[in-house]
């Protein structure tokens, strides 16, 4: 055939290329792609990573995964991938891969918490777990049994998780990461839209001319969506404007027309600040055809505290916390307004020096007039915002001033298009739900959201946060589909669909992931299970929870993870899990891309699929265990519902195996090994597979013999079709490279809530253009900034969506004299999340071995520190030791360091503040006040 | 020898004298040919990079009295200790051993492995007893502070064909591991036509601003890294010093050094002395 | 074995090893007692000592030298030209230790009865010298320094061995099999170094030759034996330049007929 390399590189992509988009090769390219491939095998999957929803190709060889490309007809990344995308082929192959459980044991042989670790039979594992849940169970009720879930589970896996937990545990326990990650835009979106995810997708970045990032490092944490950026840029450099506001320079700022370093916090500020300059300067700019026909403005409580421990907690009563800590905690109860954030409380009636009680988190608020609006923006003048917002201390106020006011230009310039992008920054916040919903108020006056090119687009952090933990619903208060526990309707939804007892699911839908952490500590839970994260790395204040973890003599931890990591060194057994191309799965990105991927490989030693684990438990548990009353702690009753099982054909011997996973609607979704997509892929859990894995009962796993896979997901996906979620069928996506739901008659919606885009826009305003139709909270009080006036009732607002009066307010703890510096948590590019995968790829662990203190050359310099040296880095919670750097990727200003989280060795996690956004339980892990000194 | 020549025939003193210093002299220059030779032979490969502050190479080879308190301050440094272990993790300098392709005992470095950290007090330098590391080297002459940015030990050069941020690939994991951030290395922008809607980031160097401390060459996540150290003679060019950039101002510093030489051309074709070329005359 | 007759031996492996240690300990724990290595130190992280001959190779090779290196050659200069002798190369240089393992090896095996003999001058050492400037300039290297075993032996202990101390093992060979005492008794140029500086040292071996039985044992161990052509003979000080001060003669003399002495070139008897 005479064709050269080169040639034949042109060859291989050309044919992966055609294939994918369904163009026929000619045979003899084909034959030649084949040719040079020999005995690789091509498939497509989603990257094992962020939330962009990259599409790559993997090569498998005798059963492993030996090379990976980005693939080119993936709409997102077009055959690119970054520096962890590019790694994908390496993360399964670590060398310490955890191959068998392990269990911690007495020389006897038995459980014993201070045992060391020895390896134990998968029945062995799953003998102790059913005992240490049914003892759990006993102890606290369906509370005392916790979940630590993850954006990172497949779509599957999640739904399985949580359909045990909710469905047969009767226990909201189960909350994922993505708890830390999300659920401040989560809330941002349901108070704004009444639903979850946004409006826009990630071609606005084409179609837009102007794009700001908010707290959010995207050369570094949406490496394929900045390079799109960037290209966006040099396609017009003269109107296309980039602007990044941070409280650090970092990576993402080389490419900004302008850099705006705002000090922590302030973000809520500069929000208003536009808002303000809007409304009171140019109030021309407000497109008042669209306001009245489509908003509503609202407002909500101040007084919610910061989301950290309440007096009369056990712990707290108990002394747990040191004196220092309670400095900060105690403002959860109450706490004196400051002078820097007074003037914005005023419009409330509140000012600098008063003393505001604080109450507990509520997502509660009310109807309010554009006027009291416009009165709660009356502070937020040039003069105030620029003082309290100027992050960095050398530069000029002059200069800032300017820069907010081009900002605000950028919004207000008619005819300009303005996407607004946000991370963690705005998310992992004490006021992070206000500053979300702060953004859409600046877009909504402008009518520039959920157009081509405008919007407010929140960017996700971890692969399936929005598939998996926001729309499965495996959050403590959510069900599938925008469904939620506190809301009996949606209940019964959901205990139908299940074919499960009415009154099964419990109501009481309120342990966080936070809130598990401290519900150990308090010795409320007493068996937790970590899936797919690791929360005894990621967690604020990790000195309480570790130790919580290891001193409570009857709390039982159990990880299951692909690699040891700090959780499971917390844990009294390890399962080894399946990692992701070792099992059947899905991911859904941030701009609503649902992506499948077969499995591709057998998984490495004895390590099966998070999905077979909760399968497996559900074996060991009848309707007689689990279905009975139950009191909750907070005195609410849950029915013994075994009766009403019996009702329902099932015995009380019944399994929840066969009741959730294994009924006769499983069972119809079949195994054929001879048709697409099942052709010619192992599947471990349906069929088991040639390793013969010794399974939960002591005997070979043969494989649940139906395509459990295709059932999880068609009866998730049950749940948001017809609801403004639909989801295509389960082999459909192995057709497709993703598709942004809803999807509506095969078709996929770009943009939502616009008539012209979203066919459930244009169901709700037919022949309008709008219509913000998300049900959540349509219907409230009227009042003021001040209060509610529930005496006129509740007025509906359908298709409405709603802009918020949110004041600046300081987070609770704050630089002082002894801890003089703020303390800002984040990633670096070449390493995920705790780096369990990624640090066992040498080429990242080689680029970047540890994590340093980055820091300002003036403050390392005034505390007599040189670049390379080590520090203590201790706060009122803890400290670790680092190496300073005082050059390179991230600059702060003086007066804040930044510190990564990835690495284990630098357990940054000790030192930060457990302290949440009240409403959506989101740590704040870019707020704290640290010392530094020399180690 | 000689003892057995004495025995056989007698020679006069004066004839011995001079034949001891011959048979000396000889011995002698044979000794300094091959010991010579060997010295050569034994100066570092071209490819060697020197701690910060070294001189040049010849000055360095010369000074240098290989007693490694360079390399024992910095694999002693405070910033080299390991937070874990409280041990200093490997040096960035080694002494070259026989087999290191690096004159014997003289301190070198291997990006590869541990990188120059370009410490802010330069400790090899002050260690230095021969100042073979010479501490002005790096000391900004106006403040007389000691300045890492002055360091020069190489440069590093990007090979474009290995390189996967020339692919498209979102890495830069050079860029980001620059001590020297945007000033050593910049990140070059470029559309994808490819794609049409992704951009290239594409690593440059600049030469005035690299130290060639190596910590790009160390990050990079090929196989064997796209982006590499050399010392600066082997990684440069040189243009003629006959041509100044119009459009450059400084450019004349770069040539003024080697104006003012002989002008003269030498070649082929001028080799000939006119008139012998005249004088030849053509067949017609 | 007596402690009288192993005395100065185990001494001088003491000191010997001693050193190594300290600069081992100086690169491998950083402690400041002594840095370096024997072409350049700082003992106790103040005082600078350096190698007198590769200072000297180093302006010879036209380079001017940092002043600390001067000022410890000046010390080592000083210290050895007055005290020591060429002791450095029995009590301090690593090397003796090898070479002294060859002679030892030597006389246990008989070698140096079977041998055909190898006739090389002692001045040899003198030449190297001269020749090490010579190429030291010719080359701009100082060319002892790339091949010296000494260095490479103490670089070896202190950063780790490479192939350079393969050397050392031809060396032992070459001592053993081709030239007894060879290395350090007639090529090595820094013994000659040494011979010349410590020429006018203080202390020194005396001989009394009163209580001299003619054993001979002391010519037997002695590395540089024509330093003791007074043996037996005349009651003197051992005044030859290139005596080491190792002390074998004493230890291995049962008739206190040899034992350090300071020279006092104030009275005649010094001589």
């Amino acid at each position: 055939m005479g064709m050269n390399r080169r040639d034949f590189l042109k060859t291989s992509a050309a044919v992966a290329a055609a294939g994918a988009v369904g163009i026929t090769v000619p045979e003899e390219a084909k034959a030649a792609a084949a040719a040079g491939e020999a005995g690789w095998r091509w498939d497509k999957a989603p990257c094992r990573f962020c939330g962009t929803g990259c599409g790559i190709m993997l090569a498998t060889e005798n059963g492993k995964i030996v090379a990976v490309k980005g693939d080119p007809a993936a709409p997102v990344n077009r055959g690119l991938n970054c520096i962890k995308g590019y790694f994908n082929a390496k993360i399964m192959y670590g060398a310490d891969r955890l191959k068998v459980p392990l269990m911690r044991l007495n020389d006897k042989g038995e459980f014993d918490k201070n045992g060391k670790f020895r390896p134990v039979s998968w029945k062995r594992a799953f003998d102790e777990m059913e005992k240490q849940i049914k003892r759990a169970l006993n102890a606290s009720g369906p509370e005392g049994v916790a979940v630590f879930g993850s954006g990172q589970y497949t779509i599957m896996e999640g739904y399985a998780a949580q359909k045990m937990m909710k469905g047969g545990f009767r226990s909201n326990a189960i909350d994922p990461n993505a708890r830390h990650c999300m659920a401040s835009a989560v809330v941002g979106f349901y108070q704004t839209f009444g639903i979850d995810e946004p409006s826009g997708c990630y071609d606005d970045i084409e179609l837009t001319d102007t794009i700001v990032a908010w707290g959010s490092n995207m050369a570094e944490m949406h490496p394929i969506l900045w390079s799109r950026v960037t290209d966006r840029k040099l396609s017009d450099p003269e109107r296309v404007k980039v602007v990044n506001l941070q409280t650090y320079t970092h990576r993402s700022c080389d490419l900004s027309d302008f850099n705006i370093i705002f000090a922590p916090q302030t973000d809520l500020a500069i929000w208003n600040y536009i808002a303000h300059e809007i409304v009171y300067n140019h109030p021309e700019a407000i497109d008042w055809d669209f306001v009245k026909k489509h908003i509503v403005f609202a407002v909500g409580p101040r007084n919610i505290g910061y989301g950290m421990r309440r007096a009369g907690e056990k712990a707290l009563k108990e002394g747990l916390y040191s004196e220092k800590e309670m400095e900060i905690i105690k403002k959860e109860m109450a706490k004196t307004i400051s002078e820097k954030e007074g003037p914005a409380l005023e419009p409330y009636g509140v000012k600098a020096g008063d003393v505001m009680k604080m109450n507990p988190g509520t997502l509660a608020h009310w109807l309010i007039s554009f006027e009291e609006y416009k009165k709660s923006l009356e502070p937020y003048t040039l003069d105030y915002v620029a003082k309290i917002a100027k992050g960095d201390p050398n530069e000029s106020l002059e200069s800032f001033k300017k820069k907010l006011k081009m900002l605000a230009d950028l919004y207000i310039e008619k005819d300009r298009k303005v996407v607004s992008f946000w991370t963690m920054g705005m998310n992992q916040h004490t006021r992070g739900t206000w500053v979300n919903t702060l953004s859409y108020n600046v877009h909504f006056l402008l009518n520039k959201q959920a157009k081509p090119g405008n919007g407010a687009f929140s960017l996700t952090g971890q692969p399936s946060a929005c598939g998996t933990a926001r729309e499965v619903g495996t959050f403590c208060h959510r069900l599938p589909a925008d469904l939620m526990v506190k809301n009996p309707k949606h209940r019964a939804i959901v205990e139908k669909k299940w074919q499960i007892p009415a009154g099964t699911l419990n109501p009481v839908g309120n342990q966080h992931i936070v809130k598990i952490h401290r519900d150990i500590e308090d010795g409320v839970v007493k068996f937790a299970w970590v899936n797919v994260c690791n929360p005894y790395q990621d967690t604020a204040n990790a000195n309480h929870w570790i130790k919580a973890a290891r001193k409570m003599k009857d709390f039982f931890l159990v990880t299951s993870d692909g690699y040891p990591g700090i959780s499971a060194m917390v844990s009294d057994l390890v399962l080894p899990s399946a990692m992701i191309y070792e099992k059947w799965g899905a991911y859904g990105n941030a701009e609503r891309r649902t992506q499948h991927w077969r499995q591709q490989v057998l998984p490495v030693g004895d390590a099966m699929s998070d999905t077979w684990q909760w399968v497996e438990l559900s074996k060991r548990f009848t309707v007689n265990d689990l279905w009975g009353p139950y009191t909750l702690r907070n005195g609410k009753k849950l029915p013994d519902v075994r009766k009403d099982a019996e009702k329902l054909g099932y015995k009380p011997d019944t399994t929840m195996y066969e009741i959730l996973f294994a009924n006769d609607r499983a069972k119809k979704y079949k195994i054929d090994l001879n048709a697409f997509p099942q052709k010619g892929y192992d599947n471990s859990e349906c069929l088991g597979d040639s390793r013969n894995v010794v399974g939960s009962d002591g005997k070979v796993f043969k494989g649940y013999g139906f395509m459990i896979h295709q059932y999880l997901w068609e009866e998730y996906a049950w749940f948001g079709r017809g609801h403004g979620h639909d989801l295509a069928d389960f082999v459909t996506y192995h057709k497709v490279r993703g598709l942004k739901w809803p999807v509506v008659n095969g078709k996929e919606t770009p943009w939502r809530f616009n008539v012209k885009y979203d066919p459930y826009a244009a169901k709700a305003n037919p022949g309008g253009d709008f219509a913000f139709y998300g049900p959540l909270a349509k219907k409230l009080f009227s009042g003021n900034l001040l209060k509610p006036d529930k005496s006129k009732g509740k007025t509906p607002i359908p298709n409405k969506a709603k802009i918020f009066a949110r004041p600046y307010m300081d987070p609770p703890e704050m630089p002082d004299k002894e801890y003089d510096t703020w303390l800002c948590t984040g990633r670096v590019l070449e390493h995920w999340h705790s780096g369990t995968m990624t640090m066992r790829v040498p080429e990242l662990y080689r680029a970047v071995p540890e994590a340093l203190c980055y820091m300002n050359p003036k403050d390392a310099k005034a505390k007599g520190v040189k670049r390379g040296d080590l520090v203590w880095v201790e706060s009122r919670r803890g400290k670790v030791k680092a190496r300073v750097e005082t050059h390179g990727r991230n600059r702060p200003p003086q007066g804040l360091v930044f510190v990564p989280w990835f690495d284990e060795k630098v357990f940054i996690n000790k030192v930060t503040l457990d302290a949440t956004c009240p409403m959506s339980k989101q740590t704040d892990y870019k707020k704290c006040a640290v010392k530094i000194y020399k180690a | 020898m000689s003892h057995e020549a004495k025995k056989k025939t007698p020679i006069s003193e004066r004839r011995r004298f001079f034949t001891d210093l011959a048979h000396h002299a000889g011995l002698g220059v044979m000794g300094v040919l091959l010991w010579a030779g060997y010295a050569q032979k034994a100066k570092s490969s071209p490819l060697t990079l020197r701690p910060p502050a070294a001189l040049e190479e010849a000055d360095f080879l010369k000074a240098c009295i290989k007693c490694g308190l360079c390399a024992e301050a910095c694999v002693n440094r405070p910033q080299n200790i390991d937070k874990e272990t409280g041990r200093p993790r490997p040096g960035t300098l080694k002494m070259a051993r026989a087999q290191d392709n690096v004159t014997i005992g003289t301190p070198f470095f291997k990006p590869r492995e541990v990188p120059c950290y370009m410490c802010e007090d330069t400790p090899c330098a002050v260690a230095c007893p021969t100042n073979a590391l010479d501490l002005k080297k790096v000391t900004n002459p106006q403040t007389g502070e000691l300045d890492f940015k002055m360091m020069d030990m190489g440069l590093a050069v990007v090979d474009p064909n290995s390189c996967i941020a020339f692919w498209g690939i979102q890495c830069d994991a050079c860029y980001r591991a620059c001590p020297l951030m945007d000033e050593a290395i910049r990140l070059e922008y470029d559309r994808n036509p490819r794609t049409g809607k992704h951009a290239f980031l594409k690593p440059v160097v600049d030469m005035n601003a690299c130290t060639g401390c190596g910590l790009c060459e160390k990050a990079c996540v090929t196989e064997k890294a796209a982006i590499f150290v050399l010392p600066r003679e082997i990684a440069l060019g040189k243009p003629g010093a006959h041509y100044v950039k119009g459009w450059d101002k400084k450019d004349q510093q770069r040539v003024q050094e080697r104006v003012g030489k002989d002008v003269t051309t030498h070649d082929e074709r001028s080799k000939e002395n006119p008139m012998d070329y005249l004088n030849k005359g053509l067949e017609f | 074995m007596k402690w009288s007759n192993v005395k100065y031996l185990i001494l001088r492996r003491f000191v010997q090893l001693v050193l190594l240690f300290l600069y081992f300990a100086g690169n491998y724990w950083g402690w400041k007692v002594l840095q370096g290595n024997l072409s350049a130190s700082r003992l106790f992280d103040t005082v600078p000592l350096s190698d007198p001959f590769a200072v000297l190779q180093i302006m010879a090779t036209g380079m001017i030298i940092g002043t600390n290196a001067l000022i410890g050659a000046a010390i080592i200069v000083l210290f050895y030209g007055i005290i020591g002798g060429r002791a450095f190369c029995s009590w301090v240089c690593p090397v003796n230790m090898v070479t002294d393992l060859a002679a030892w090896l030597r006389r246990k095996l008989l070698i140096d009865r079977i041998e055909r003999k190898v006739w090389v001058t002692r001045n040899l050492r003198y030449y190297m010298i001269v020749i090490a400037l010579i190429v030291s300039a010719i080359t701009g290297l100082a060319a002892f320094e790339v091949v010296s075993p000494i260095t490479i032996l103490n670089r070896g202990v202190i950063f780790g061995f490479g192939a350079g101390a393969g050397l050392l093992v031809a060396i032992f060979l070459f001592d053993l099999f081709v030239l007894k005492n060879g290395w350090c008794g007639h090529i090595c140029p820094l013994g000659g170094v040494h011979s010349l500086i410590g020429k006018y040292s203080l202390i020194r071996v005396k001989h009394n030759s009163d209580n001299c039985t003619l054993c001979m044992r002391c010519k037997e161990v002695c590395p540089e034996v024509q330093v003791l052509g007074m043996i037996g003979k005349r009651s003197e000080f051992v005044s030859g330049q290139e005596c080491s001060n190792c002390g074998r003669c004493v230890d291995v003399c049962d008739d206190d007929a040899l034992g350090f002495h300071i020279r006092n070139y104030l009275s005649k008897e010094s001589k």
